[in-house]
C-alpha cells in the first residue's frame, strides 16, 4: 500500500481512496490531508461523501481502495487501532438517556482511568457545570448534549476529533458555546474535523474548508 | 478489570433507572409460571414440571434482558462512541455478561421462589446446594449465548425477532441440563443428588465454551463495516 509522503504533523492522510458499502461508492477517489492542530469543515450536499469519509477516519468504515492513514495508522492494517485512537461523534451524540451529563462523561473517564476532579474540570470547561451536570442526558437540551458528548472525547484526551453534523439542531447561543469548544481544542492541539451542510460560516476562527462532490474532494480553501 | 467493572456497572446503573427488569420482565416471567400452573391444572403434574417451566420462563425473560442491554447502546448511537474509545472489545462484552448476570441471577432467584409458592415444590439442604449452583453456572451460560446473539444481531434490522430465532437453539442443551440438575434439587423422584451434579458439570462445561467464544470473537461480531 503506497501511502503519500509522510508529513511529521499529518493527522489524515488519504489518497484515491474509495469506500463503497454495500456496492455503492460512497467514496470515489478522494484525497486529502490534514495537520494536526487544524480545524476543517467539510461541506456538500447530501450524498457527496462526508460522513463516509469521518466514518473511514474514525475506523468505522471499511477502505475498498487507495491509501489511507490516520494518526499514522495504516487503516488497511489496523482499523481497530485507529478506532482507539481518535474521537467520533456521529449524527447523535452517543449518550446514555438514563444517565446524568456527569456520569455520561465520568463512564468514559473510567475508561482511560481520569479522576473526578478531571471530570468535574472538563465539565466546568464545557459550560456543564452545576445542575446540568446533574440532569439526565435525555432531559438535556440538544445543545448541552452535543457539548456532553464532546466532553466525553475531551476526557479521553483524543488527539482527532471527527463530528458528524454537530451544528444540527442548536440555537445561536449553542453555536457560540461549541465554536469556543473548538478554539479551545484546536489551541491545546487536538484536530477537529467536522461535516456541515452550511455554505457559509461566520465561525472564528474561519475553519478550513473542504467541499466534497461525489465522493471526492472538489475544493480546498484554506 | 476496570474498563470490564465500568461497563457493567453503566448497564446496571442505566438498567436501575428504566426499572425494565422490575417492571417489564420479571412480571412477564411470573406471569409465564401462573399461566402455566393454570394451563397444566394438576399439582402431580407441575411439581414434575416446575424444574423446566422455571428454566423455559427464564430463557424467555433472558431474552428480553439481552435485547435490553444492546438497546441501549444503539438508542443514541452509543454502540459507535464504545467502538471508537479505548475499551478492548472482548472487555465489553465481559462488561456486557456481568451486567446481564447480574440481572438473570435476581431473575431465576424470582421465579424459583415462584414455584415454590405455585407449584410447591420444595428443597432440602442437600438440593439447596446443587440448585445454587446450578443456578450460577446455568445463569453464566444462559448470559455468555445471549450477550454474544445479542452482539450478532444488535447492528440488525428486525433484531427482536432474530435474536430468540438464534438465540434459542442453541439455549436448548443449557434448558436440559438445567431443567434436569434443577429437578433433582427439587428432589424429584426421577433423578437423583448425583446425576443433578453431573448435569451441573455440563452446564458449567457449556459456560466456559460460550463465555471463551463470546470473548474471542466480540471484535468480529460488532466490526463496523459501513
Amino acid at each position: 500500500m503506497n501511502l503519500p509522503d509522510e508529513s511529521s504533523d499529518s493527522v489524515i492522510q488519504l489518497r484515491d481512496v474509495v469506500v463503497a458499502p454495500a456496492g455503492f461508492p460512497a467514496l470515489a477517489g478522494a484525497t486529502l490531508e490534514v495537520r494536526a492542530g487544524e480545524l476543517v469543515a467539510l461541506r456538500g450536499a447530501n450524498g457527496a461523501g462526508k460522513t463516509t469519509l469521518l466514518r473511514l477516519c474514525a475506523g468505522l468504515a471499511p477502505l475498498a481502495r487507495g491509501a489511507a492513514s490516520v494518526l499514522g495508522v495504516d487503516l488497511s492494517r489496523d482499523r481497530a487501532a485507529v478506532r482507539r485512537s481518535v474521537g467520533f461523534v456521529g449524527h447523535r451524540n452517543g449518550l446514555y438517556g438514563e444517565l446524568t451529563a456527569r456520569e455520561n462523561v465520568a463512564f468514559v473517564g473510567a475508561l482511560v482511568n481520569a479522576t473526578r476532579s478531571e471530570v468535574d474540570a472538563v465539565l466546568e470547561e464545557f459550560g456543564l457545570g452545576g445542575r446540568v451536570a446533574d440532569t439526565r442526558a435525555v432531559a438535556l437540551s440538544a445543545g448541552q448534549r452535543r457539548r456532553t458528548a464532546l466532553a466525553s472525547l475531551a476526557v479521553r484526551r483524543a488527539r482527532l476529533w471527527l463530528l458528524d453534523e454537530p451544528h444540527s439542531a442548536l440555537d445561536a447561543d449553542s453555536r457560540q458555546q461549541l465554536e469556543r469548544v473548538f478554539i479551545q481544542a484546536t489551541a491545546a492541539g487536538v484536530t477537529v474535523v467536522y461535516t456541515t451542510h452550511e455554505r457559509s460560516s461566520n465561525s472564528q476562527p474561519m475553519p478550513r474548508t473542504i467541499t466534497m462532490d461525489a465522493g471526492r474532494v472538489v475544493q480546498d480553501h484554506a | 478489570m476496570r474498563n470490564v467493572f465500568a461497563v457493567a456497572r453503566k448497564d446496571l446503573v442505566v438498567e436501575w433507572r428504566a426499572r425494565l427488569l422490575l417492571v417489564r420482565v420479571l412480571p412477564f416471567a411470573l406471569l409465564v409460571l401462573v399461566l402455566f400452573a393454570v394451563a397444566l391444572d394438576s399439582e402431580a403434574l407441575l411439581e414434575r414440571a416446575a424444574a423446566g417451566l422455571v428454566w423455559l420462563a427464564a430463557m424467555f425473560a433472558a431474552l428480553l434482558v439481552v435485547q435490553r442491554c444492546y438497546d441501549i447502546e444503539t438508542a443514541d448511537g452509543a454502540l459507535d462512541m464504545l467502538l471508537t474509545s479505548v475499551v478492548e472489545p472482548s472487555r465489553v462484552f465481559f462488561g456486557k455478561l456481568l451486567a446481564v448476570v447480574g440481572q438473570l441471577l435476581v431473575l431465576v432467584v424470582v421465579l424459583v421462589g415462584g414455584a415454590v409458592v405455585l407449584y410447591g415444590v420444595r428443597v432440602d439442604a442437600a438440593g439447596l446446594v446443587l440448585l445454587v449452583t446450578t443456578v450460577v453456572t446455568a445463569v453464566i451460560g444462559l448470559a455468555s449465548v445471549g450477550t454474544l446473539y445479542g452482539a450478532v444481531v444488535a447492528q440488525l434490522t428486525g433484531r427482536d425477532s432474530l435474536l430468540p430465532l438464534l438465540a434459542m437453539p442453541v439455549l436448548a442443551p443449557l434448558l436440559i441440563g438445567a431443567s434436569r440438575a434443577t429437578e433433582a434439587a427439587f428432589g424429584s423422584r426421577t433423578i437423583d443428588l448425583a446425576t443433578g451434579w453431573a448435569w451441573t458439570a455440563l452446564l458449567a462445561v457449556f459456560a466456559v465454551v460460550f463465555t471463551a467464544a463470546g470473548a474471542a470473537s466480540f471484535a468480529t461480531l460488532t466490526e463496523p463495516d459501513a
